[in-house]
């Protein structure tokens, strides 16, 4: 088996984002929420933009949201993205009330609308790294 | 204080807009800024205060070498990326009527075409981290896809459509060819941009900006000194930047159709007295033909979620109630990250614009937009 190259760009992990890429690793999606007042947020950042709190406490999220809107992607930017070619790219209002942006995967270009329910899964990308994606939910 | 006309544009410069240039960023900027500061009627040595773009690797020092100047008095940076241009020209008035300097040079060059692809350098930039360890690695990359998805919700919600976006890209390039300097020199029409191939949906090719060689810069003077230069002064009525909610990254923002302009817009109409229909001509940043659309409401120009039928109307045409990227804008003169934009709203109120001259054209606007939505905007007036 040759180990072929990873061309698509790598998370390089921060003092604060690495438990959420740990996280994803043990196939869960684990968002920040403030020690002291509550507040989720996301992406991982060091203090809670509401109380100023350093703390931290993670959460498992459900992993279902909705599409809050969404692009389909003709061309591309990085090589390692070719063979996907076209694909679908949704920013995801999260059940916890933050998004993210994730491929939408085994779905149709016609399929995509707001509010479309989704859910997030997990892709083992390269050995050391684990992606979030999503696809609908029934 | 109000800081109205306190300082006015006194100088404008261009190199030729290319593919490539073969000549350094650094020799294009000279370039540019020697032409700027002819224009203003000044010696190069009369420049005390300079404000490099932050994105590339020129710095104030390396004009302080090959100008000669002896007593630099002021330099800073205004990183926003593409409201850079337009967010210096605040830095240089604060300086100015603080009494720190009297000339500030703004200066601009890049081998956007020649030295590497526009789209795939942006994730090493610092302002890009969060979207470079969050967004690209699962595919979200260039500008085009980043911000395609505050296009499509406008869709969504207004029913804002690919061929009122079509509408900026035909308008924008009629002006490029009546410029002269421009990179585009063949008419385009809605046709071709609704055949042109699709980028990152809803933006194809002819929705995105040029990739451009070359340079331009302004001259920032005191209002008291303005008047005695090579040219008539056009004065700063007003100026402002905004940055968006979510700065860094467009996912989380509250409302996506919301740019940072929408903060600075009030700010600056404000400060110079006067309301959107006051202005006669507007240079728009223009990376994406929905990048104008958005500003176009966020300014006020028309309503949140009318920018469609607005360009639609033929307002922003020559000739139309308010013509826009009279020069060509990024889309079809050059990017020169909306230095371009300054140099020709300037040239629109001295009556300076050529084939693209807008008859009368007392009070303009032109913006900026950066990085992930930061903006900014100046209204400036003729002297």
């Amino acid at each position: 088996m040759t180990a072929e190259a990873y061309l698509k760009p790598v998370p390089e992990p921060t003092y604060e984002s690495k438990p959420y890429w740990d996280g994803l690793k043990s196939g869960r999606l684990l968002l920040q929420k403030c020690g002291q007042c509550g507040k989720i947020r996301h992406y991982p950042r060091p203090v809670c933009d509401v109380c100023y709190s350093f703390e931290v406490r993670w959460i498992e999220a459900s992993g279902l949201g909705t599409v809050h809107s969404w692009t389909i992607t003709h061309h591309a930017f990085n090589p390692g993205f070719k063979l996907e070619l076209p694909y679908i790219l949704v920013t995801v209002d999260l059940e916890e009330g933050v998004r993210m942006q994730v491929p939408l995967r085994g779905a149709k270009e016609t399929d995509v609308k707001l509010g479309l329910p989704v859910r997030i899964i997990f892709e083992q990308v390269k050995p050391d790294l684990v992606t979030p994606a999503c696809v609908t939910a029934s | 204080m109000s800081l109205k006309e306190k300082a006015a544009i006194t100088g404008v410069g261009e190199t030729k807009y290319t593919r490539m240039s073969g000549k350094s960023v650094l020799a294009l900027q000279l370039e540019a800024s020697l032409n700027a500061i002819a224009d203003a009627g000044l010696s190069p040595k009369e420049i005390d205060g300079i404000i490099p773009y932050s994105n590339s690797l020129v710095v104030a020092e390396d004009f302080v070498t090959n100008f000669g100047i002896s007593d630099l008095r002021f330099s800073a940076t205004a990183p926003l990326g593409g409201a850079s241009c337009v967010a210096a020209i605040q830095c240089a008035l604060l300086a100015i009527s603080g009494g720190v300097c009297s000339n500030v040079l703004i200066p601009i060059g890049r081998n956007g075409s020649s030295a590497g692809r526009i789209g795939t350098r942006v994730q090493q930039m610092p302002q890009f981290k969060v979207v470079g360890e969050h967004e690209m690695p699962v595919g979200a990359i260039a500008p085009a896809q980043l911000y395609a998805p505050m296009a499509r919700r406008h869709m969504e919600l207004f029913g804002t459509t690919s061929l009122q976006l079509g509408e900026i890209a035909v308008s924008t390039r009629h002006n490029a060819i009546l410029n002269g300097n421009g990179m585009m020199t063949r008419p385009l029409t809605l046709e071709d941009h609704q055949a042109s191939r699709m980028i990152s949906d809803p933006l194809r090719l002819y929705d995105c900006s040029l990739e451009s060689d070359g340079g331009a810069a302004i001259v920032v003077s005191g209002a008291d000194r303005a008047n005695d230069l090579g040219k008539p002064p056009v004065y700063i009525m007003g100026v402002a930047e905004g940055h968006p909610d979510s700065p860094s990254v467009i996912t989380q923002r509250p409302d996506l159709t919301r740019l940072g302009i929408a903060k600075a817009a009030p700010k600056a109409f404000a400060m110079a007295g006067v309301s959107p229909g006051d202005i006669d001509v507007a240079e728009i940043y223009d990376c994406f033909t929905y990048i104008v659309l958005c500003q176009l409401e966020d300014l006020g120009f028309c309503k949140k979620g009318e920018g469609g039928p607005f360009v639609a109307s033929g307002a922003i045409r020559l000739g139309g109630e308010l013509p826009i990227n009279t020069h060509g804008g990024l889309l079809s003169q050059a990017h020169m990250v909306g230095m371009n934009h300054i140099v020709e709203l300037v040239r629109q109120l001295r009556g300076e614009a050529g084939k693209a001259q807008v008859r009368g054209a007392e009070i303009g606007l032109v913006t900026g937009y950066g990085d992930m939505g930061d903006g900014s905007v100046a209204i400036m007036r003729k002297g």
